[in-house]
């Protein structure tokens, strides 16, 4: 009975099943970033701020603790929407938060968790700040949830 | 062992054990300070000490790996290894490499790594899981398609089984996708799109395929079924996880910026990659129902079933709990994806390194029926305290996430409570994740004891019974 199932015929499904599959991620890949994504990641709006700020949150491993856009560790905030939240979707406002936040790290509240000083310049902090609201404009299917992140 | 070349697979998997106590260690710091927040502040902060857990088992996985491919790939294509001394090198190019990592990421400052490291010419670090300098990531390609050259001037030059093709096109497609971790675009949403065609294709694709080859090849050896039949499963496995687990991508595209089709075939195509690991678990004890012989290394044997059932309830139930986009709405980037993460990756991983390990090792130690009885009964409490304490972790991350979910994402804005809010009412959760880590620790302290242990399983207790009814 199960010898009708042979082993040619398993490769058969291995070998047609995942040229197939690659190929359909392929076209999907390919449809993704070339027709859907240009309308939906804000590229229009990403400035050299926003790329240096990128670089800052890769330089200083921001995602070692936090998430952004759901992704990182998750012993701290998300990220992604927080523009929203600390800074009502207003710039200055938000440049204004980030400052006084990156310059008051760390608390040293004996037993609370610590985020590092990073010693980073008003400009660097307003390029974080660029690359974190530009971030939180990339439509992303309305995550999450609510503004807590 | 039949093939003298076979030999160098031993430090391999000796560098490899070393690094997972390291792994282990800083596992138990990160649970300390979820709860106690500034354990080792400024020293260590908590997301150096992540990534040097993560690296460790990412860079003592592909230990593993090769461990295993230099014992298996001669043995099967019934020939010696090209080059044993390149093997040799590039052992101690890859571990040089990888302590220096390691080191840099705690004795230098990030910022100061990424630069003297020059990441600016070529960035690619600060992301997760590829924090590895530059230079290192050219380094770990440069190591990979050496160890390639070897492996595949080896297998073609012998008999080419199925188990070998299989673990090639893995090591393969792991070699290719790596590259991916060299494109780091300035547009975010680009940039975590093909960050998941390294992360995402390793662990629920390439990685599989590498699984499911070591996985025939010890059970060939320990059950000595036919190798038709077991080769005939190995297809229809791997054929199951890249039908499944290449679309399955879409399930990290819910909410990256990717069009809303990928809700659905993310959805769809994820919901079936339990399949290919349900499949190992009823391959895995088919196949010793069906054994010929009883191998004498049984310590070996439960690892091989462990590694299937542990990987299916891991990567299988538990990817399953949170991967339809309405529920992963909710569980996304939650303690939940922790609890996940920690139970496959030891599941399917871990314990297939584990297996291999425990056949391989012995044979090579000159103990070719396996260790002695006492080695082995200590070797299984290993097993058994490691294994329970994953599932105790993994129990409680979930009710800690399941409480977040609660807590943070489901309220309303204005009623939600905050991040940290919500974590301090976690703390419950997150002490006894931090007791079951530390009995992970002393099952881990009791698995490496076995390895002292003198003495070897003798000859005759290797029952070459008459072949069971339905073999």
């Amino acid at each position: 009975m199960a010898e009708r199932f042979t082993k040619s015929m398993a490769r058969n499904i291995y070998l047609g099943g995942s040229a197939f599959f690659v190929l359909l991620f392929l076209a999907l890949t390919f449809d993704t970033q070339l027709r859907a994504m240009p309308e939906r990641d804000n590229r229009n709006e990403l400035t050299e701020e926003v790329v240096r700020g990128k670089h800052l949150w890769e330089n200083n491993n921001c995602v070692g603790c936090h998430s952004i856009m759901g992704e990182g560790a998750y012993f701290a905030p998300e990220l992604a929407n927080v523009f929203d939240r600390r800074g009502g979707g207003d710039t200055e406002v938000f440049k204004s938060y980030m400052r006084a936040w990156m310059n008051s790290m760390p608390t040293n509240i004996p037993g609370r968790r610590q985020m590092p000083d990073f010693n980073l310049t008003d400009q660097e902090i307003d390029d974080l700040s660029a690359f974190l609201e530009w971030t939180s404009k990339i439509d992303d299917n309305d995550w999450p949830p609510n503004i807590e992140g | 062992m039949k093939y003298e070349s076979q030999r160098v697979a031993m430090p391999y998997f000796v560098f490899a054990l070393i690094l997972f106590a390291g792994q282990i260690v800083f596992g138990l710091i990160l649970g300390l300070q979820y709860v106690v927040g500034d354990f080792l502040f400024p020293e260590i902060p908590f997301n150096v000490a992540r990534m040097v857990h993560t690296n460790l088992l990412i860079v003592w996985l592909l230990f593993g790996f090769m461990g295993a491919t230099y014992y298996l790939v001669p043995e099967e294509a019934q020939t010696e290894l090209h080059s044993p001394l390149l093997a040799w090198i590039l052992f101690w190019v890859f571990a040089a490499a990888g302590t220096l990592t390691i080191l840099g990421y705690l004795f230098v400052d990030y910022a100061t790594l990424a630069d003297v490291t020059l990441n600016k010419l070529l960035p690619t670090m600060g992301r997760e899981f590829l924090e590895q300098p530059t230079i290192t990531k050219i380094g770990i390609a440069v190591v990979v398609v050496a160890f390639l050259y070897n492996i595949g001037m080896t297998a073609l030059k012998g008999r080419k089984t199925v188990v070998n093709i299989v673990l090639m096109t893995g090591l393969f497609g792991l070699a290719v996708l790596w590259l991916f971790s060299f494109y780091n675009p300035s547009n975010l949403a680009t940039d975590k799109y093909f960050w998941w065609f390294v992360v995402h294709l390793w662990v629920e694709g390439v990685w599989e395929l590498i699984m499911g080859a070591i996985l025939a090849y010890v059970l060939i050896k320990l059950t000595g079924v036919d190798r038709e039949v077991i080769e005939k499963w190995l297809y229809v496995i791997i054929a199951m996880a890249l039908i499944t687990g290449i679309i399955g991508t879409g399930h990290h595209f819910f909410w990256i910026g990717p069009p809303e089709y990928w809700l659905w075939l993310g959805s769809v195509f994820s919901a079936l990659e339990p399949l290919p690991f349900f499949m190992m678990v009823v391959f895995a004890f088919n196949m010793i129902n069906r054994r010929r012989r009883n191998h004498p290394n049984k310590a070996a044997m439960l690892w091989a079933m462990g590694t299937t059932v542990m990987a299916f309830l891991g990567a299988g139930v538990w990817g399953f709990l949170h991967t339809l986009a309405p529920v992963n709405y909710y569980t996304h980037g939650s303690q939940i994806t922790a609890a996940h993460g920690h139970m496959a990756f030891y599941g399917a991983y871990v314990m297939i390194v584990l297996t291999i390990i425990s056949y391989a090792v012995p044979i090579m130690r000159g103990r070719p029926y396996g260790n002695s009885n006492t080695a082995q009964i200590v070797e299984m409490w290993g097993f058994w305290l490691m294994t329970i304490s994953m599932v105790f972790i993994t129990l409680f991350l979930t009710a800690a996430g399941v409480l977040q979910v609660w807590l943070q994402r489901i309220p309303e804005s204005g009623s939600a409570l905050s991040f940290m809010a919500g974590q301090d009412q976690l703390a419950l959760f997150y002490w006894m994740r931090f007791v079951a880590g530390a009995f992970f620790m002393a099952g881990l302290v009791v698995y490496l004891g076995s390895f002292f242990v003198k003495g070897q399983a003798a000859p005759d207790e290797e029952v070459r019974g008459t072949p069971t009814q339905d073999a």
